[in-house]
This record gives C-alpha cells, sequence and structure tokens, in this order.
C-alpha cells in the first residue's frame, strides 16, 4: 500500500501483451541447487492446490501439502460439469488470447484487473498440453483431435471437455501429479488436517497452525513461504452448490492476519439448479447449464396455478425470458436467468410443491428431435434428475431454481498472487483475482490450473531469492507456541459453552439471512436489516452452541463450529460491502441501480474498483481500502441481451 | 416437514457405532420418521440433530460433494456398498427407494484394508499409496507439447475415459468377499495404458501398483461384486486388461537389455 491507503497492485509497466513475458525475463530466480533450501506449505488440494504443489515440487522446492479431505482427490473443484475455456483456436473459428482476454473482462462486468487476465488468457493453452500429457482423457472427434463446444453464451468454441466430469478429470491429473512428487518425496503430504491459523514473525508469514482431525492434534509448521489454495465461501449461505466441507476458515484466519479480504459481495448465482424439497435439505444439486439449450423455460400465467404443467395451455404459459429477451431468450447470462426466475416465484408464479420453481420443458425438444436424441445429449443429468427429485423429466418438465454456485471475492492479491502479508499467497478461487464481479463458465478450471502450474511458481521465486541463507523460522519459536495454544483453547471454547441448538441448527438460520439480503438481489433497507440480524444471531451462537464429544478424536461438531464462526464474520462483511457498492455489476445486483430495463447499472465513474477490506480486531470494523481498476484495452459498456 | 412431493415413512435404523480404531464397536438402533424426498445422508443429518438434541454425540460418517462424485461418502447399507440402487453412491440414494417399516442396518466399510476410523468412517489411504507407486505419468508442467500432436482413436479415448470415471470411493473393495482392490487399481492402470500419452510407463506402473496393492488388500477370485457395487459401473475388463498387463510386464521389466 502506498501512503495514500491505495494498493499497489505490482503490475509491470509495458504493453498489455508483453507484460507477462517481459516480467518473466526480469524477476529474479533461485537456482536449481537452492530450492531445496526453500520450504513452502501449500493449503488445500483441489486443482489450484494440487497443481501449485506437485509443479514447486517438480522445481526442487521442500513442499508440504496440507488437505482436510481423506485424500488429495476429494476437492470440490472435482464436481464441475461444464469444461475448461482455453484459447487454442483449434476450430479456427477466431478465437485467440485477446478474445478470451476480452471476453473474460466483460464477462465480468469491467471489474477486474486487466494485466491478471491477460496472463490468464495467455497460459491458458499451456493448460491443455499439460493436462493432455497426464493422460486427462478431453472429449476427442473421430480423428482423434480434440474436441471443443460452445459454452455459456461464448461466440467461439474453445471449451475443452471430458463428458460432464471435466473438474474430475482435471482433478485427478492434477493429483497424479502431486502424488508423482510425494513418491519423489519432494511433497510431504498431511491428509485430514485442517489448517486453523496463519503465523507471522516480524510481520512475514512464517507457517500455519494444523488440526489433525483424527487425533485433535494441533501441531505448527513453518516454511518460507505459505499458499492457500482453499476455495470458495459459497456455503456460508448454508444452501449452495458446493460440497458440504466447503468453508472459509483458511482464508478467514489469514484475514484476521493482515491479509486483505476483497469484494466479498460479489458472488454468483447459477441459474439451473434443482429447487429444495424440504427444510432439512443439506445442499443444492446443480443441472449443467447446457440444458438451457434446448429447454424452454416459463410458468404459468395465472398467480397461484397449482395444475400439473401438462394440463395448462400453451396460452396460459409465460416463456418469460423468449418473451423479454427475443435475441437471447433461454441462454440470457447466469445473473439475468437468475433474477428474472426470481422475479416470477416472488410474484407467486412458482411451481412444484412449495412454488419455488420455474419450469425447465424439453417437450419441444423431445418433439422436434426424438426422444433418443435427447437421451444421447443429457441423459445423464435427466438420470441424475429423476434420482433427485422421483420425476422423470422426459415425460413432465423439469423444476429449477437459482443457488449460490460460485464466489468471485476472496483475499486480495498482487500481480504475483502475494496478498497483503508477505510471504502469504491465495491462489484459485480462494483469492478475488479474474473474474471481476461475474465468473464466465468454464473458466474456474481454467483459473485454478493457471495459478498453481504456470503462474504461482514463477512470481514466488522472486520473493523466496531474497530469502536465501536465511532458515525458516523454528516451531519453537514463540511465535508459534502462542498459536497454536490459541487454536487449542479455540476447540476447548466450543466443547465448554455447551448450549441448547447444534451448529447445524445456527448454520441453517444464518444461510436464510445471507440468501435474504444478499442473495440474488440487494437493497439498502435489507442490507442493513442483514447488519443487525447477523450479530444478534452470532452472539446467540456463542452462548447457545452444543457441541459434544471432545477434542482428541473425530469430531465433526466441533470443525463445523470453528467454520460457522468464520461465516458469520464474513456474512458481515459481505453485508457491509454490498452496502458500500452503490452500483449494480455482475452478480452483485442493488436493487437501486438497474436500467429502466431491469438490468445491471454500474458506476464506473465511482466504482471502478476492488474493494479490499482490512482486519483491526473482532470489535473494530474493518475498514475499506482500493485498487483503481483502469481499462486500456477495453471500452467499457453496459451489457444488453434484448 | 413443509409440504413437499415426498410422504413420510417410518424406518428402524440399526446404525454401527465405534469410538475409535480399537474400541471394540455395536449396533445402536434408532427409530426415524423420514420425508421419502430427502436423501439417505439426509436422513442421517436429521438422526444427528436428534441425537445432538438428546445430548448424544452425533454418528461420525463422511461426505462431501453429495453429488455422486467426490468419492468420499460410502457406507455399508443393508450389506450392500452404497445400498440397493445400482450405479448410485450412498449420497445420491434417496428415501423413496426404502418403504415404511423397513429396517435398515448401516455400517462402515469393511475391509482389513480400511480400519475404521470412528463409527461409519474408514481410513482408505492405501487407495493413494497405489496411486503413489505409480498411477501417473511423468510429465513436468511446462514440459507438455501441443495437446493435438497426439491423436488418440476415439474409441481408445472413450474406453480410457469409461476406467478414468473411478471416484475412488472404496465400494469395490467393501463389496468385494477378499477385500480385494482390483477393480480400483485396473481402473487407474486401464485409464492411463490404454492412451499413447501413457505407453512409456506402461510396463513398470503396471507392476508397481499390483505389487502395492497386494501389500494391503486381499486376491481377486472373480465373484464381481465390484463392479456390481460400483458407483461408475467400471467394468471387469479392466481386471482382465491388468492381470494381461501385468504378466507381459513381468517379462519385459527383467533386467535384460534385450528384453525391454
Amino acid at each position: 500500500m502506498d501512503k495514500n491507503g491505495i494498493l499497489d497492485n505490482k503490475v509491470p509497466a509495458g504493453s498489455l501483451a508483453d507484460k507477462w513475458e517481459n516480467h518473466k525475463f526480469s524477476m529474479k530466480l533461485v537456482n536449481p541447487n537452492n530450492k531445496r533450501k526453500f520450504d513452502v506449505i501449500v493449503v488445500g488440494t483441489g486443482l489450484a492446490g494440487a497443481s501449485a504443489a506437485a509443479t514447486l515440487g517438480e522445481l526442487g522446492y521442500r513442499v508440504k501439502a496440507f488437505t482436510f479431505h481423506d485424500s488429495p482427490r476429494r476437492a470440490h473443484s472435482i464436481a464441475a460439469q461444464g469444461g475448461i475455456n482455453a484459447a487454442k483456436n483449434y476450430p479456427n473459428d477466431g478465437d485467440s488470447v485477446h478474445r478470451l482476454f476480452y471476453d473474460t473482462v466483460k464477462g465480468g462486468d469491467y471489474r477486474s484487473r486487466e494485466a491478471n487476465v491477460h496472463r490468464l488468457a495467455e497460459v491458458s493453452v499451456n493448460i491443455i498440453d499439460q493436462a493432455t500429457a497426464q493422460g486427462v482423457p478431453f472429449a476427442r472427434d473421430y480423428g482423434g483431435l480434440l474436441d471443443n463446444r460452445s459454452f455459456g453464451g461464448a461466440q467461439v468454441s474453445r471449451t475443452f471437455y471430458a463428458r460432464g466430469q471435466t473438474g474430475q478429470q482435471l482433478l485427478i491429473g492434477a493429483y497424479s501429479a502431486l502424488m508423482r512428487q510425494v513418491a519423489a518425496g519432494s511433497v510431504e503430504l498431511h491428509t485430514r488436517s485442517e489448517m486453523l491459523d496463519v503465523v507471522k514473525k516480524d510481520g512475514r508469514a512464517c507457517g500455519i497452525v494444523v488440526r489433525d482431525l483424527i487425533s485433535g492434534e494441533v501441531t505448527p509448521h513453518s516454511a518460507h513461504a505459505v499458499v492457500l489454495a482453499t476455495g470458495g465461501y459459497g456455503n456460508v449461505y448454508f444452501l449452495s452448490t458446493n460440497a458440504m466441507m466447503c468453508n472459509v476458515t483458511a482464508a478467514w484466519r489469514a484475514h484476521k492476519q493482515g491479509a486483505f479480504f476483497a469484494n466479498p459481495c460479489y458472488t454468483q448465482i447459477h441459474p439451473t439448479c434443482i429447487p429444495t424439497s424440504d427444510d432439512f435439505q443439506s445442499k443444492l444439486t446443480l443441472m449443467s447449464e447446457s440444458l438451457r439449450n434446448d429447454g424452454r423455460i416459463w410458468v404459468p400465467t395465472a398467480f397461484d396455478d397449482a395444475r400439473a404443467a401438462a394440463d395448462i395451455p400453451e396460452d396460459e404459459r409465460d416463456y418469460y425470458l423468449e418473451r423479454k429477451y427475443p435475441a437471447f431468450g433461454n441462454l440470457v447470462p447466469r445473473d439475468v436467468a437468475s433474477r428474472n426466475a426470481k422475479t416470477v416465484c416472488d410474484e407467486g408464479r412458482g411451481v412444484g410443491p412449495l412454488k419455488n420453481g420455474v419450469f425447465l420443458d424439453f417437450g419441444a425438444a423431445i418433439a422436434r428431435d426424438g426422444h433418443a436424441a435427447i437421451a444421447a445429449k443429457y441423459g445423464n443429468l435427466f438420470d441424475m434428475y429423476q434420482r433427485i427429485t422421483g420425476e422423470n423429466p422426459y415425460e413432465q418438465p423439469m423444476r429449477i431454481y437459482p443457488a449460490i454456485h460460485y464466489t468471485m471475492g476472496g483475499l486480495w492479491v498482487d500481480y504475483h498472487l502475494m496478498t497483503t502479508v508477505p510471504g502469504l499467497y491465495s491462489i484459485g478461487e480462494a483469492n478475488f483475482s479474474d473474474h471481476g464481479a461475474n465468473r464466465l463458465g468454464a473458466s474456474a478450471l481454467m483459473q485454478g490450473l493457471a495459478d498453481g502450474y504456470f503462474v504461482l511458481p514463477y512470481t514466488i521465486g522472486d520473493d523466496l531469492a531474497d530469502l536465501l541463507g536465511s532458515p525458516a523460522v523454528p516451531t519453537d519459536d514463540p511465535v508459534f507456541t502462542a498459536a497454536v495454544a490459541g487454536v487449542e483453547d479455540e476447540a476447548n471454547r466450543w466443547l465448554s459453552i455447551n448450549g441448547t441448538r447444534s451448529v447445524d441448527h445456527f448454520h441453517r438460520e444464518l444461510g436464510r439471512i445471507v440468501w435474504d439480503r444478499i442473495g440474488m438481489a440487494r437493497n439498502k433497507a435489507g442490507l442493513e436489516k442483514a447488519l443487525t440480524e447477523i450479530p444478534a444471531l452470532k452472539e446467540e451462537f456463542h452462548r447457545d452452541v452444543r457441541v459434544l464429544g471432545s477434542a482428541d478424536t473425530l469430531n465433526q461438531s466441533l470443525e463445523k463450529a470453528g467454520r460457522v464462526a468464520d461465516f458469520f464474520e464474513l456474512a458481515e462483511l459481505m453485508a457491509r460491502d454490498a452496502l458500500e457498492r452503490e452500483e449494480s455489476c455482475g452478480g452483485h445486483f442493488r436493487e437501486e441501480h438497474q436500467t429502466p430495463e431491469g438490468e445491471a447499472q454500474r458506476d464506473d465513474e465511482n466504482f471502478a474498483h476492488v474493494a479490499a477490506w482490512e482486519w483491526h480486531g473482532g470489535d473494530t470494523p474493518q475498514t475499506r481500502h482500493r485498487e483503481e481498476l483502469t481499462f486500456d484495452n477495453v471500452a467499457l459498456s453496459q451489457r444488453s441481451y434484448k | 416437514m413443509s409440504g413437499s412431493n415426498g410422504t413420510t415413512i417410518n424406518v428402524t435404523l440399526k446404525v454401527w457405532r465405534q469410538a475409535g480404531p480399537d474400541a471394540p464397536g455395536g449396533f445402536e438402533v434408532h427409530q426415524q420418521a423420514i420425508s421419502t424426498d430427502a436423501s439417505f445422508l439426509e436422513m442421517l443429518d436429521q438422526l444427528n440433530e436428534q441425537l445432538n438434541d438428546d445430548g448424544n454425540e452425533p454418528v461420525a460418517f463422511e461426505s462431501d460433494c453429495r453429488e455422486g462424485i467426490c468419492g468420499t461418502c460410502g457406507v455399508m447399507i443393508n450389506g450392500r456398498a452404497h445400498g440397493p440402487q445400482k450405479a448410485t453412491a450412498t449420497c445420491q440414494l434417496h428415501m423413496r427407494e426404502f418403504r415404511d417399516g423397513d429396517e435398515i442396518t448401516i455400517e462402515p466399510f469393511r475391509a482389513a484394508g480400511f480400519p475404521v476410523v470412528r463409527d461409519l468412517a474408514v481410513d482408505r489411504s492405501p487407495l493413494d499409496a497405489i496411486i503413489e507407486s505409480g498411477g501417473y505419468i511423468s510429465v513436468n508442467a511446462g514440459a507438455a507439447s501441443d495437446a493435438n500432436l497426439t491423436p488418440v482413436p476415439k474409441a481408445a479415448a472413450d474406453t480410457a475415459f469409461d476406467a478414468a470415471a473411478c471416484i475412488g470411493c472404496g465400494a469395490c473393495v467393501a463389496a468385494c468377499p477378499n477385500s480385494a482392490a482390483q477393480l480400483f487399481t485396473s481402473a487407474k492402470i486401464g485409464h492411463l495404458g490404454l492412451l499413447p500419452q501413457g505407453q512409456a510407463e506402461r510396463w513398470s506402473r503396471t507392476e508397481a501398483m499390483v505389487e502395492t496393492m497386494e501389500e494391503f488388500f486381499g486376491s481377486c477370485t472373480n465373484h464381481g461384486e465390484c463392479s456390481e457395487a460400483c458407483p461408475k459401473e467400471i467394468s471387469l475388463d479392466f481386471i482382465a486388461f491388468m492381470n494381461r498387463d501385468y504378466l507381459k510386464a513381468k517379462v519385459k521389466n527383467r533386467s535384460l537389455a534385450g528384453q525391454r
């Protein structure tokens, strides 16, 4: 940060297209024999973490990788269905690095950093080469070459895919690269180990504190650099498409050690999820966006129409997306489709037993293309839908509703992916980075792997080079002893409250507030309400939660207690961030700021910046810093899908 | 429960409880009223909520994505790994597969290679040890040539994918009367061995993985229970592929230069 409190993003000078190449040359190197003198901790083994740990190990660093899963093959990257973008231009349809860069900046509603996005587009092509060489079985055509498809409304076919399991296959690739380094001895793997604090010495990150989820043992781990690849915070909503264990704890504990948290109000809603069916629902399931290519979305014209879909005649159906957006119809972007679904359900025209969904109807497509053709395209998705709902989508329309899916906000990082704490890095969904206010489909996998395989391994050396000759801080240093004691005390505190309600009970209640007030659409009054409701519930949580059992064994309630406590603090910051951002952009829709057509109305004059929040202790509110965003290579425009 | 499609059924749960790897275990019986719309694991969530309310420790069980892809979940349900529904992981099983009055026995995956951690959670780390012994293609980041330089016949790519679909849940081991891990191991050997990229290490990989597998798990006697229980329906053909390659590997890997 400079003296005016403006964040320095360390973006190198020079023309956009040359920045990364030139910068790679100007960065300091660590020679191969010296790399083994440096310890690097990587927390998280999803796409970003596994690829980073593997690559750093290949380079010769001494890596310690930590995951709270039982195996480094489980992280939620594995559930990504659609695909991964890359500017290969194999289909010869006009794609280029610049076009992928441009689409990503525009799709992010002009709230991302140009230089980072361009670098992402540049290395995207290397990811496909790397993954293919690892044995990732991408879809191929009959000539044996890689197949591409258009995804999420893109006008070129740049998405590589592996059936509906692209995330799984890419993660298995990164996981196998990681296990190869474990076998080689360059990576020390710690499974079932949850990071619960970042440790600093003289202002620099020097290690972490970890709780073994089986034995409960709390241990310090020291390193020259710490990398957090711990994913997004969608589970602050309780119900989301995230996996059950996804949480903000690692990032949040880093925030409390001085890492700024950027744009927490940027959250992405996915329009095609299966609606909730009862109060005990544990999570939401995403149905691939590709379904909107053939399905028609509608609700009854009449309010409170309880008839079955088949009994509602054509002229009493409202195909509202086709009506409002004749050019894009059912293929409008995720945020537009989601908000429109909310509008019709709020009006009382929702469908299903809880009136909490809209129809996604394949009747016309089946009549046009035949049952077999639709089954070939979507069979696995239809089966999944039927397994969950008990309804047959070949015979009656699917019911869908939006759900939280991805979070664009996260730890603020500079061009080197370093947070505001020296020596502490953040990669993948955990950082705020490249997606601005809205992420394009098939770009999450790209960013996680770009950071891990091709960006961090270069930038981390520039920082480590200066530390040559200084050993890592020993783990018996008082900074570690104090941090270990803090984590042990926390566990004992949860166990001693002995209140009346479960952790899940409070998490579910918190999720309702966050969804209602900081969900698909936000307004001043609602956000201000959230800022009284969340602290009140938080106070109850700390007074009345019941965590049974002990700290020296597998105790899943105890694990969750700490995670939910962090969600409470994050939720408050999300509300403040959303309140202060007096504009609509991407996933952040403020009802006060919309065009006459009901689209997001940006305020580029006052809000073309990143908001990065600095922690000052639990009793003092965070302060808001800015990183100005400048756009020299794209012209800012208003999105329109009419 | 607010109005939904489902009806409520009453089931009797016999749930395995075990405080730790060396502690004795036993069944605990609970009555549970549950909506048929709930998933099997949501039923366990509700049981845990009730146990917690009553001052009893919740049942430890593992799950994460609840979409049948991460491989974290898995219990024996009435003696079957992942329960009665074909091609379905525990997290995707729904209570509409059960009837009012059913008794449901829930146990951890049973295998010598998978010691119980607590209640329904087991330690499946030997599967990672098998991958560590050779379940990869050795290519450092940055060393790859253009992805389209090596065409892969579509049939080979598709078959490799069928094997690569394995989620590493361990149901194959739990279902096997011998606690063998042949289906898991062969899925990885098949995936990499069918692709041109995987040829350089094909024989050393096969030998190393098979022999690591045998350190932890039993022998295959062709019952086929593994494939039956597999949520991704991985074919027994891959075991045949692995056995063939292992035999060839033993010949090819002999330390005579001329044999390689």
